[in-house]
């Protein structure tokens, strides 16, 4: 499989990341590139193989539903590039 | 006194303990150095000058009581990948600008709590994403290694520091370095210079795909990653979380251990650290490998592979069994399969894990004209170009559509490679030995490897088989190519069984002798 420049714009679109016209150009041989180097996976009989979905068999842990850290709103927000009192500050999205 | 920086970290130890030398002066040792070097190197970037003097006063402190950790007044240079409380963590890249975040990882608190002393951040290729170390914001790092322009040398046997050494016929050689600038392999490249270099006297790394063992093989030093689940991938920045494993990269084999057991820990804030108890790793040096059997997989001979590796694959098997074990070979007939199926998992994973760089929480913000754009031109302005092309291929196979083709399939590949393993070790190979890279350290800018990523990523070759199943790899220095490069080989083991990898690295480096480059920085 391969991808076109309409393709990766949309896929930049989806990741969100603006891409010019030259980006995008650049990207489709390069993505290309890597698409084939992956596509010799296809001859790999992959028949009744179960996919991976941990490395290392194990129950994944659970811990008890208590409240252990908090009452820090002032570290949460302390690298963030806007806020008011402990609000993050985006661009208006509700008109 | 010899200069404190040479010192490996059981030596630096035993003086400490001794009361022959103190944290605060084996610290502004290392200070001293990195403002030295970092110039030509740029392995930090950033360096900690006062923190180091506070936390090295405190073991001077502790140290005089008799009450010192394992790691106390040791100084050690950390990821830029692992968050350190209210200090410069922005895994090297542009987007997290300014991050200083108000907590610590487990790795990190665990090295501190033995008495470990920070001397700063080590530059990275952005996000873990490279193999060389060119792909960080803060510019690439320089390996310490330069080649010489004697064409025929005989691998040594022992090494002397004056940049001469003795050759297996016992002729000195003299080198002459050429002056291109060599990298020092990705993505932990600054942990690997500054160890190679003296600049700490071990470092923490991260290893996704070959990131703690290939600049470990590139700069002659020891680099291990443990089993995913046996370091606690708390507070380190996520590339591909089912892949992630945190190691040390480390000037012998000895001080590997040393480091390994105060970074590893069972840890509640991890759910996939595996609670299991961390062993006296450092016992296992030193006990011998008679009647170990050692698995020599005939995958690994790949096409183009220079003699130089190949020699140096024979002569550590020779080495091995030299010193009793049973050498057998083996087959992992899914091994090419490894890296095309990393390149599917790696960058699916990543894809979601860099979702959160959105100009929101942290980091750079690009101003837009509404909340989307303002996303958009936050992450164009944000990543680097190898980090765009990975989020975009991972974004590509999760999309409707893909989804079964590509990461379906490579997690169903990954099962059979992980197979290859099981099978090879219920047969009773202990430990298998294949090289650590398929060449030496090349040059900064290497024109082959900008124009095609795929041969960028072809390192990775012999460690990422390791990753995609999980398991234990060791790089350990093994001898110098014809250029006078150093050249790894690597040692995989069963799941939690670091030990036999320490053990058996231990004899490997008995038999190579240790490497140091000649300083001209």
């Amino acid at each position: 499989m391969s991808v076109d420049l309409q393709t990766v714009k949309r896929v930049a679109h989806l990741a969100r990341i603006a891409v010019s016209e030259e980006d995008a150009e650049r990207m489709t041989g390069e993505l290309n590139a890597i698409l084939g180097f992956v596509e010799q996976l296809n001859e790999v009989d992959v028949t009744g193989v179960e996919p991976m979905t941990s490395v290392t068999p194990m129950e994944m842990k659970k811990r008890q539903d208590v409240v252990i850290d908090g009452n820090k709103p002032s570290d949460i927000v302390a690298n963030a590039p806007a806020t008011d009192e402990n609000f993050f500050l985006v661009p208006k999205v509700v008109e | 006194m010899s200069d404190l920086t040479h010192l490996t970290i059981s030596e630096a130890r035993a003086k400490l303990r001794g009361k022959e030398i103190t944290a605060a002066e084996i610290t502004e040792a290392y200070l001293a150095a990195i403002d030295r070097a970092n110039p030509a190197l740029n392995a930090y970037v950033a360096v900690t000058a006062d923190k180091a003097r506070d936390m090295a006063k405190s073991s001077d402190a502790r140290l005089a009581k008799g009450e010192g950790g394992a790691l106390e007044g040791i100084p050690l240079g950390i990821k830029d990948l692992f968050a350190t409380e209210g200090i410069h963590t922005q895994a090297c890249s542009h987007v997290l600008d300014g991050f200083k975040p108000r907590y610590e990882s487990t790795v990190t608190s665990n090295l501190w709590a033995d008495g470990a002393v920070m001397l700063g951040k080590l530059n990275m290729d952005e996000f873990a994403m490279g193999s060389s170390n060119e792909t960080s914001y803060y510019g690439p790092v320089i390996n310490p290694w330069r080649r010489s322009r004697v064409d025929t040398v005989v691998m040594p046997t022992t090494h002397q520091g004056d940049g001469g050494f003795v050759s297996a016929g016992g002729a000195k050689t003299t080198r002459t370095l050429d002056n291109m600038q060599l990298v020092p392999g990705g993505s932990s490249g600054g942990s690997a210079s500054s160890v190679a270099a003296f600049l700490c006297a071990g470092a923490t790394a991260t290893d996704t795909g070959g990131s703690i063992r290939q600049p470990a093989a590139l700069t002659g030093t020891v680099g291990i990653k443990p089993t995913y689940g046996r370091c606690s991938r708390w507070g380190i920045v996520a590339f591909a979380s089912s892949l992630d494993q945190a190691g040390p990269i480390a000037r012998d084999v000895r001080d590997a251990a040393i480091l390994l057991k105060s970074m590893a820990s069972v840890d509640p804030k991890d759910t996939t650290s595996v609670d299991r108890p961390v062993p006296d790793y450092e016992a296992a040096i030193g006990k011998p490998i008679k009647g170990m059997k050692v698995g020599i997989p005939k995958e690994y001979r790949v096409d183009g592979m220079p003699d130089d590796i190949e020699a140096l694959w024979q002569q550590g098997t020779a080495w091995l069994k030299d010193a009793g074990a049973e050498i057998v070979d083996i087959s992992l007939p899914h091994t090419k399969y490894a890296l095309p199926a990393y390149y599917i998992v790696a960058p699916a994973e990543a894809s979601s894990n860099l979702a959160r760089y959105d100009g929101v929480r942290y980091g750079l913000r690009v101003p837009g004209k509404d909340i989307v754009d303002m996303y958009e031109k936050t992450r164009a302005a944000g990543f680097g170009r190898e980090v765009k092309r990975r989020i975009m291929i991972g974004t590509y196979v999760l999309s409707a559509g893909y989804y079964d083709a590509y990461y379906l399939q490579a997690q169903k590949v990954r099962t059979l490679i992980k197979r290859d393993f099981e099978k090879v070790f219920a047969a009773g190979v202990d430990v298998i030995l294949t090289p650590a890279t398929p060449s030496a350290a090349f040059g900064i800018a290497d024109e082959d490897m900008a124009s095609d990523p795929v041969k960028m990523y072809l390192n990775d070759i012999f460690t990422v088989t390791v990753n995609m199943a999980g398991l234990p790899g060791i790089s350990v220095p093994a001898g110098l190519d014809g250029k006078g490069l150093p050249l790894g080989l690597q040692l995989i083991g069963r799941p939690f069984d670091e030990e036999t990898l320490f053990q058996t690295a231990y004899v490997i480096e008995q038999a190579a002798g240790r490497f140091q480059p000649e300083k001209w920085w």
